[in-house]
């Protein structure tokens, strides 16, 4: 006897579904978003929290990797210090294109509560690597950084293969004409 | 063994003139050492039966701002549980570095607290095996816990300030 999937779907008919080698791509990127696993400070507990059961990042396709090669965004989670600053800008330039970047937390955002004295603390990540999604909140809660990841994946959701957003831009700064 | 059973024993072993300063109605009890004979003092303080102090709790450095850095030493002892805290003066001079005897050789653990003391602070412990900073990048410049400390303008091209 065939299960209830089995007899609802498998009907021996076939199927068709149209769409877009665009869209498809995109599709695909935005569900398998793989962070690497990397944490900084407490905002990093957060983050734990939200890859463990009662938030499951994992049924976003999201689940931590242990190599930047295998990474496609990276959770910036925590004080960025500047000790740490050469170590962040070489695993993001280690991860494969496209890569997206999260900054989570008011310090890698902006130096956080360590903006005025704090001598070792880069002020803000964005000084080192670019950053697509900032999260505020010191720390953030989970639900905050599930926010960042959907905009993330609207992001994506946008982009062309053709025309990316990035070589656009680059495009534009360099074919601007300018006058002195 | 008390504070003054203490000192008394150390004026007997090394004379008035090792000790130089003493705090005895504060949270911990102090005597102030000269630098020269301090590591002789720590030397007999640990190996001595009547004080046995065998723990270093915590060794670390302020700055005075004014003409003076500190040098305080917390010391314990695990089987008569006494304690007390010895403390160095050494002099704020624009230009030179501050420099006292390292003690890493008579309690292991003040091998990392100099290394902070040094890298924080920027006072020399001579002797030690591996004077390195423990906590900030090899290539910073000055030592943040200093009065008059300021930060370096850009770290590996980053601006260090933070900027509106």
């Amino acid at each position: 006897m065939n299960s209830f999937l089995d007899s609802r779907f498998k009907t021996g008919e076939g199927g068709l579904i149209l769409t877009t080698a665009e869209d498809l791509l995109n599709w695909a990127r935005l569900n398998s978003l793989w962070p690497m696993g990397f944490g900084l400070a407490c905002c990093a507990i957060e983050m734990m929290q939200t890859f463990a059961s009662s938030y499951d990042l994992e049924r976003f396709g999201i689940f931590p990797r242990p190599s930047p090669r295998q990474s496609d965004v990276m959770i910036v989670s925590g004080t960025v210090t500047f000790k740490m600053s050469d170590r962040i800008r070489r695993l993001y330039e280690q991860m494969a294109e496209p890569r997206y970047v999260i900054s989570m937390g008011s310090c890698s955002n902006c130096g956080g509560p360590y903006w005025e004295h704090g001598y070792h603390v880069v002020k803000g990540v964005d000084r080192i690597i670019p950053v697509d999604v900032y999260v505020p909140g010191c720390p953030p809660r989970p639900e905050a950084l599930i926010g960042a990841i959907m905009k993330l994946q609207d992001k994506i959701r946008g982009e062309s293969v053709q025309e990316p957003a990035a070589a656009l831009s680059l495009i534009e700064k360099f074919e601007k004409p300018t006058f002195a | 063994m008390t504070f003054s059973e203490l000192k008394s024993l150390l004026t007997h072993e090394f004379g008035t003139e090792a000790l130089v300063g003493e705090e005895e109605l504060v949270l911990m009890p102090n005597l102030t050492v000269r630098p020269e004979s301090l590591v002789s003092i720590c030397e007999f303080l640990r190996n001595d039966e009547r004080t046995y102090f065998d723990s270093l709790s915590c060794l670390t450095a302020l700055d005075n701002g004014t003409d003076t850095f500190e040098v305080a030493y917390n010391l314990f002892s695990i089987p008569y549980e006494h304690a007390i805290c010895l403390k160095v003066k050494l002099p704020r001079q624009e230009g030179t570095q501050p420099s006292v005897n390292s003690v890493s050789e008579i309690w292991r653990t003040a091998n990392w607290h100099e290394r902070e003391a040094y890298d924080l602070m920027g006072i020399h412990f001579e002797g030690h095996p591996d004077l390195r900073r423990i906590l900030l990048p090899e290539d910073w410049e000055g030592h943040p816990l200093r009065k008059d400390y300021t930060e370096q303008e850009r770290y590996h091209g980053i601006t260090v300030k933070y900027e509106a």
